[in-house]
């Protein structure tokens, strides 16, 4: 499904991921953790084809197409979803509104029959069941006023209208409470398929107990530097990221200990 | 949307009424097209008067506007860059070519130009319900609806006609808002105005249908002087519509309407305007010169006016609806989304005078600017010493597009009693690279994200208005950014 190759890209100049390899195959759930400006966000962004992140070297096959030629808007039509880590508010937009339009966007994209409003309206009181959402967050603007954890919610709900085959979230678990953590776990779970795939960037491993990953990846210094199973998050919660400069002597202490985000 | 509410043949018969009244009154004389020659004096004024064949009084009033207007000078303290108007150069008159008897004969050129701006004159679905008074140039073309709003006692006609047939009402309550001296656009209005709408609701009556007039500016050189007087008497109710378009042209055109609104005890006047005159070309050549005077007098206690604008075209807006809130518990409102493209400037905001005990205003301005366009808002809140417990609050709201357009803020406050409450708040804001990332990462395109931001930033001006107006008024925001980012 998604193969990155050896991928290099800047920010304002500054060289932030630097020979980035992944491999992503169809229903599987990677988690990726590694220290503060490591380069966990810059990927979901670069993966989403953010203005301003530049790509020096490197690829990106998606399906079979190169992603990093398409528009953002061509992106997310192909089934790439990036849950941001911080939502967007648009004032006087109305969610349901928006999520329709982005929905309807998409299929026209790929050449489907729009969604009416009843059809649309049906689809997504599906969806809020299964999400336990409750319908109030459709009547607001998008993200306007909402909770941190409305808004997390409110990613996790636009990923389950919008069926991508490839979702990408970005510090999902970032400043939930237990029992919101556990909601959005139990959305992205619903969401759990044998042609979905995942990539969870997150600090903690603590979102791992709800989200089983297939993989675990580290990322330190712009690069894949260790991956493993569901054990590595917990040896990295018990032991931190130090351990891995004896095996990668080639990383900086700094990049290992948190460079400045 | 379903199509054709109402029978085109009653329509026509309609049209044709209307039409044949002129005829009676002589108002249309035999040769093609009935046009001023350029320029401005008192000869002008008194051959247009006769050309309307209007009542002497009504010929004094111009001419003594016209007298005053020669001692004023030209406004210019607004933020506006504005080339020196030749009113020498400019027609004063123009009627459409005679001899139209039903909708038949209308121009299809006309007609197809209409339906491409969605003017109901043969009543698409779109506006059904609303009766409609189409100015074409200088003078009405038809007129719909009448019989109905006969049967509830409103009047609903030109204003040349209600000169000519309610002169007392039209001498009673003209100049009473707007006095012909009250400003220089304002007095050049009041000597030259060709024609315009003129409303009457009686007493008690709440009028059944929105009324609509749709404006249009063709003849070449041709000043538009409209004049627009509305009466509601007590507890008597209207929604106004006011619509606009104008064809692509290279001459900047002069436009200086005014518009009155009188309301009686516990009277409402709903005023709502949506204004698409063509703005001029990318570099700012062309493009309507739009100055326009309107004001409303909640003369009565309890009473309310509000007004309703979403401004995209001209060249240069000018233009302040205000409120005169004289009756004691009266209400006066301003809701405006003011659109600023390539090389457009607009100057525009509202006055609220509070002079009756307890009045309230309310004052939501939402200015938008992209490419080179230039968006003030200059608003006026004052409260006169009687004024106890008066009470505005003003929202003035400014969305940047791109780099290189202005928005400014000018909000003067006078306020005279001790017991008034006035508030102000602003916001100048940017669409935001990560709201246009957060759109287009869920699957929506550059343009449509940046209309629909748009729209949201204009959603409180926008559910004023009635419904039909407000999916227009959308549409013609989207028209108006095309080519505003990327």
């Amino acid at each position: 499904m998604l193969k990155i190759d050896n991928l290099h890209a800047r920010v304002e100049g500054r060289e932030i991921l630097k020979g980035l390899s992944l491999t992503v195959n169809a229903g599987e759930v990677h988690a990726i953790m590694g220290p503060n400006g490591a380069g966990k966000s810059t990927l979901g962004h670069v993966l989403s084809g953010r203005e301003g992140y530049e790509v020096t070297a490197g690829s990106v096959l998606y399906n079979g197409v190169n992603l990093l030629d398409l528009e953002p808007e061509e992106r997310a039509a192909a089934g790439v979803f990036l849950a941001f880590q911080y939502p967007v508010e648009i004032p006087g937009v109305n969610n349901t509104y928006f999520l329709r339009a982005a929905l309807n966007a998409q299929r026209k994209h790929r050449g489907e029959e729009e969604l009416d409003s009843m059809r649309f309206l049906k689809l997504v009181r599906e969806k809020l069941k299964v999400m336990q959402i409750s319908d109030e967050l459709l009547h607001r603007a998008v993200n306007e006023g909402f909770s941190g954890g409305e808004k997390k919610r409110n990613e996790i709900f636009q990923m389950a209208v919008l069926e991508p085959k490839l979702a990408i979230l970005d510090e999902t678990d970032s400043g939930l409470d237990i029992d919101a953590l556990k909601q959005v776990a139990g959305g992205v779970n619903a969401l759990r398929s044998p042609d979905r795939s995942f990539i969870v960037v997150t600090h903690y491993q603590r979102l791992l107990d709800y989200i089983e990953p297939d993989f675990v990846h580290v990322l330190a210094g712009g690069r894949i530097v260790e991956s493993g199973d569901k054990s590595l998050a917990v040896k990295l919660e018990e032991q931190g990221y130090a351990w891995l400069a004896d095996i990668h002597p080639d990383l900086a202490r700094a990049e290992l200990a948190g460079a400045p985000a | 949307m379903t199509p054709e509410t109402l029978s085109p043949v009653r329509d026509n018969a309609e049209v044709e009424a209307a039409l044949n009244r002129r005829y009676e009154a002589g108002f249309v004389t035999d040769i093609e097209s009935d046009s001023l020659p350029p320029g401005l004096s008192e000869d002008i004024v008194r051959q247009l008067s006769a050309l309307k064949n209007e009542p002497a009084w009504m010929t004094d009033w111009r001419l003594a506007a016209y007298r005053h207007w020669l001692t004023m000078p030209t406004p210019d303290w607004a933020k506006l860059k504005i080339d020196p108007i030749d009113y020498q150069a400019v027609s004063y008159y123009s009627a459409p070519k005679a001899g139209l008897k039903s909708l038949d004969e209308v121009d299809p050129k006309l007609l197809e130009t209409y339906e491409k701006l969605g003017v109901p004159l043969h009543e698409r679905a779109r506006l059904a319900g609303v009766a409609v008074d189409a100015v074409f140039d200088s003078v009405s073309v038809g007129t719909t609806f009448r019989k109905e709003l006969a049967e509830a006692g409103v009047i609903f006609c030109s204003m040349s006609e209600a000169i000519r047939e309610h002169g007392d009402l039209v001498r009673q309550y003209m100049g009473s808002v707007v006095p012909t001296g009250d400003n220089y656009f304002a007095a050049l209005n009041s000597a030259v105005f060709s024609d315009g709408s003129f409303v009457f609701i009686p007493k008690g009556v709440r009028c059944p249908m929105e009324l609509s007039t749709y404006f249009r500016i063709n003849a070449i050189n041709t000043g538009q002087f409209e004049r627009t007087l509305i009466i509601c008497e007590d507890d008597a109710y209207v929604s106004y519509l006011e619509g606009c378009t104008a064809p692509m042209r290279d001459e900047n055109q002069l436009h200086a309407a005014v518009v009155e609104l009188v309301a009686l005890e516990r009277a409402q006047i709903k005023y709502s305007t949506v204004q698409n005159w063509y703005p001029g070309d990318e570099n700012g050549v062309g493009g309507i010169y739009n100055f326009v005077t309107k004001r409303g007098d909640c003369r009565g206690n309890d009473s309310k006016i509000s007004w309703t604008q979403v401004e995209t075209g001209s060249a240069i807006t000018w233009k302040y609806p205000s409120c005169i809130l004289r009756g004691d518990r009266s209400v006066g409102e301003f809701y405006s989304v003011a659109l600023t493209h390539h090389r457009q400037q607009a100057d525009t905001g509202t006055k609220m005078i509070h002079i009756g005990k307890q009045t309230k205003s309310k004052i939501v301005s939402k200015g938008i600017s992209a490419g080179h366009g230039q968006n003030s808002y200059r608003g006026l809140v004052k409260v006169e010493k009687g004024a106890d417990g008066a009470r505005n609050y003003t929202q003035c709201d400014s969305l940047l597009i791109g780099k290189r357009c202005g928005a400014h803020t000018f909000p003067y406050m006078e306020v005279k009693n001790p017991t008034a409450i006035v508030e102000h708040e602003a916001t100048t804001s940017k669409i935001s690279d990560d709201q246009m990332f957060y759109c287009r990462s869920r699957g929506i395109g550059e343009e449509d994200a940046v209309s629909m931001i748009v729209d949201g930033f204009c959603k409180q001006v926008f559910r004023e208005l009635p419904m039909e107006f407000a999916v227009e008024a959308k549409k013609l925001l989207e028209v108006s950014l095309e080519g505003a980012v990327g």
